[in-house]
């Protein structure tokens, strides 16, 4: 009864909800619901329903596979460490984090490109690792409510950024609201094949990202460990894991991915580094695209990508005449009906024990 | 599981189909449609907010309220010849603006220093669309112009009426709460200090910085501490940030209290209305005229005269100021400022553009 239906089904209806909700409402409010579809065509495929002479435009489906990005690699990050058993709501602090110190060797460090540009992300990766280490560590020796300590964290690093910003980096001097442009030999290249699109090899890097988390999760003992940890902490340790390494081990490749998003999207999308005044909010988003995604690797993967869209669909929703707000309206009720998908399945138990039983009688 | 999704599917269309019918008005024209067909003259305008959104009360409402004055005076319709894309992130800066450049636009404009690096990429990518971006300098492109205010001359003469103010009080303390540190909040914050030392050369003036431009709580936190501390006016320069400045402001002054906030970039008066007779706690406000800026450029593009490099806008042709009208100024301050601005405008007084700082960067004493 509880897992007769598959994650994927329950996510495929809770996305089909939530679009005829945000179709309801546009019927509702006077507006053509239809244009939703246009909309989210055009993102996917480039092409335009209403102007079919203008031909496929890829910078749409580009932008589309750029804004996925970095909420796949938070995604990964939030559903790495509910595998095991903690809710990382501290990506907003870990994006900073890797933000950091991708500025620091961006500006701060010489080497030839490629080596740079990686050394810029493996950085950033420590930084998102050595951030969540705190919460990691208290959580597991002192039993401290990770929640906590996170979301205190985000605040943190969004101020250290600004102080460390401003006191270690050469700042831009026309707007004095963020760091010079980095070297050219820290480049994800441009993809943009001749469009004004940022998309770039990070590509790669999320979808390394991606193999890494599946190999990890499922495929070594450490994975298998930091799942029991997950499952069962107390029945962990009795069986001989180390649940207290695992957990603040956990935390730490969770901040990693995270960390890693920090860097692709200041390479990617900006090119110098950044002085926050208020969160990015990928941190937050990872959180629904690991809950839609069901916590695996080709979930976070599918449903990253399903948010990117609705993201970068924003742009379509309002040049057709629908309020940018119906995006973020759709996502929060793909999220609730993810929520709730005991009471989904038992409706579908209900729909499929009258087919039954309908069969039962035709047959009798 | 089949049936589900064929109800699924046929509620969708039902839905759609309802939609269709009860919506008259055509909403979904894909794309401004190039070259006017009924009018003589017609242009394209595509306008991109920042993450504060298009009903800031600030910065980006006023821009498109100048595209939209420029519209109404030449029979140009909203949703055909002039649109807004708001930007929910700063990562979507530029797809947003080359969504209007790939439309064809005639001018896509956007306002905010936040924009300088996403407008020389997406300028570079469209060299034959022509953009228009506020408050950024330091752009070389042909098809880029950039237009800048002269802050510190506006920010002087509300200084003036600040020092006054603080002399009237006899509490000879003043403050400033911004939103964050930029060359652009420098220019602000120098000519305020002038103008307040100009008229009160012993007033202490509290300056805090609250890194951001959309927390209400912050701004209201800061204005406590600055009024604890004795500021009679605070110049709040932080976005909605310093909607948290007037709240606070028009809370004391709802408690007998003799405190002021003097508003920024547009007239904010009415934010500060408070108690039964519509009173406001908003002294004044520094104008910073960037509904100009884009109704010129828009001139500018159906007169072809359209160029790029930068426009400063400066007190001697209006760009900055206070509003026309002032309840809560006396005689006496109108008369000052009116000085001041002759003062400014003759030449005799030259405004700094880079402000003076202590050691702490709080508390400063002329």
């Amino acid at each position: 009864m509880t897992r007769k239906h598959s994650a994927l089904t329950i996510s495929i209806i809770a996305v089909i909800m939530g679009v005829l909700i945000g179709c309801l409402i546009l019927a509702v409010t006077g507006r053509n619901p239809l244009n939703i579809f246009v909309a989210l065509i055009r993102s996917l495929t480039g092409f335009s329903i209403n102007r079919p002479d203008r031909g496929i435009n890829l910078m749409y489906p580009l932008n589309w596979l750029l804004s996925s990005m970095p909420i796949i690699l938070t995604g990964l990050s939030v559903a790495f460490a509910y595998r095991t058993g903690l809710f990382n709501i501290g990506g907003e602090g870990q994006f900073i984090a890797g933000c950091i110190a991708c500025s620091f060797v961006a500006l701060m460090v010489d080497l030839p490109p490629v080596v740079h540009t990686l050394a810029c992300i493996v950085a950033a990766a420590l930084a998102g690792a050595i951030w969540a280490f705190l919460p990691g560590f208290l959580k597991a020796y002192r039993n401290i409510n990770e929640v906590v300590i996170c979301v205190m964290l985000n605040y943190t690093a969004l101020y250290f950024n600004d102080w460390f910003t401003r006191t270690f980096f050469p700042i831009d001097t026309f707007t004095l609201a963020r760091t010079i442009d980095y070297p050219e030999s820290v480049s994800l290249g441009n993809l943009g094949f001749g469009t004004a699109s940022q998309f770039n090899w990070g590509f790669v890097i999320v979808l390394i990202c991606v193999a890494v988390f599946w190999f990890v999760m499922e495929k070594t003992t450490f994975g298998y460990s930091l799942r029991a940890t997950g499952f069962n902490s107390e029945g962990s340790r009795y069986a001989g894991m180390k649940n207290r390494r695992n957990t603040v081990l956990s935390m730490m490749i969770a901040g990693a991915f995270t960390g890693i998003a920090g860097a692709i999207v200041l390479i990617g999308n900006y090119g110098y580094g950044r002085i926050f005044t208020s969160f990015d909010n990928f941190g937050f988003d990872g959180i629904s695209v690991a809950l839609v995604g069901g916590s695996n690797a080709l979930g976070v993967l599918a449903s990253g990508l399903l948010f990117g869209l609705m993201a970068a669909s924003e742009t379509q929703f309002q040049i057709l005449g629908i309020p940018s707000e119906i995006s973020d309206l759709i996502q929060a009720a793909i999220i609730i009906f993810v929520a709730i998908q005991y009471g989904v399945s038992l409706v579908l138990d209900l729909i499929s024990n009258n087919i039954m039983k309908k069969k039962v009688k035709e047959a009798a | 599981m089949k049936k589900f999704f064929r109800i699924a599917l046929i509620a969708m269309l039902a839905i759609a189909l309802v939609g269709c019918t009860s919506n008259e008005t055509p909403t979904g024209t894909d794309t401004p449609t190039t070259g006017g067909t009924e009018q003589t003259a017609s242009i394209n305008v595509g306008f991109v907010t920042d993450t504060g959104g298009i009903d800031d009360k600030s910065f980006n409402q006023t821009s498109y309220e100048g595209i939209k004055r420029f519209a109404s005076e030449n029979g140009l319709v909203e949703g055909t010849n002039f649109s807004y894309l708001q930007s929910s992130g700063e990562e979507q800066y530029v797809p947003n603006l080359s969504q209007f450049a790939e439309e064809g636009v005639d001018l896509v404009a956007a306002a905010g220093y936040l924009f300088q690096g996403a407008i020389e990429e997406v300028a570079k990518a469209y060299p034959d669309v022509n953009f228009l971006v506020i408050d950024v300098a330091g752009i070389d492109i042909p098809n880029v112009q950039t237009a800048n205010f002269a802050v510190n001359e506006g920010s002087y003469l509300v200084g003036v009426v600040a020092g006054k103010k603080a002399i009237e009080a006899g509490t000879n303390h003043v403050g400033m709460v911004i939103g964050q540190e930029s060359e652009s909040m420098n220019g602000f914050w120098a000519g305020y200090q002038e103008g307040v030392w100009s008229v009160c050369p012993d007033c202490v003036i509290s300056y805090d910085n609250a890194n951001n431009f959309g927390d209400t709580a912050v701004g209201k936190t800061l204005a406590q501490k600055q009024f604890e501390a004795g500021a009679t006016v605070i110049f709040a320069c932080a976005g909605a940030t310093g909607n948290g400045v007037i709240q606070e402001a028009a809370e004391r002054r709802t408690n007998g209290e003799d405190v002021w906030v003097i508003g920024v970039d547009t007239d904010q008066y009415d934010l500060g209305i408070y108690g039964e007779n519509g009173e406001s706690c908003i002294l004044t406000s520094m104008m910073k005229r960037v509904d100009t800026a884009t109704y010129n450029a828009c001139q500018q593009i159906l007169d072809g005269t359209f160029k790029g490099g930068n426009i400063d806008y400066t007190l001697a042709d209006e760009g900055v100021g206070l509003p026309d009208e002032n309840p809560n100024l006396t005689e006496e301050d109108l008369a000052a400022v009116e000085e001041a601005k002759e003062a400014i405008i003759s030449g005799e007084v030259t405004v700094s553009t880079t402000p003076q700082t202590s050691a702490d960067n709080e508390l400063i004493i002329g």
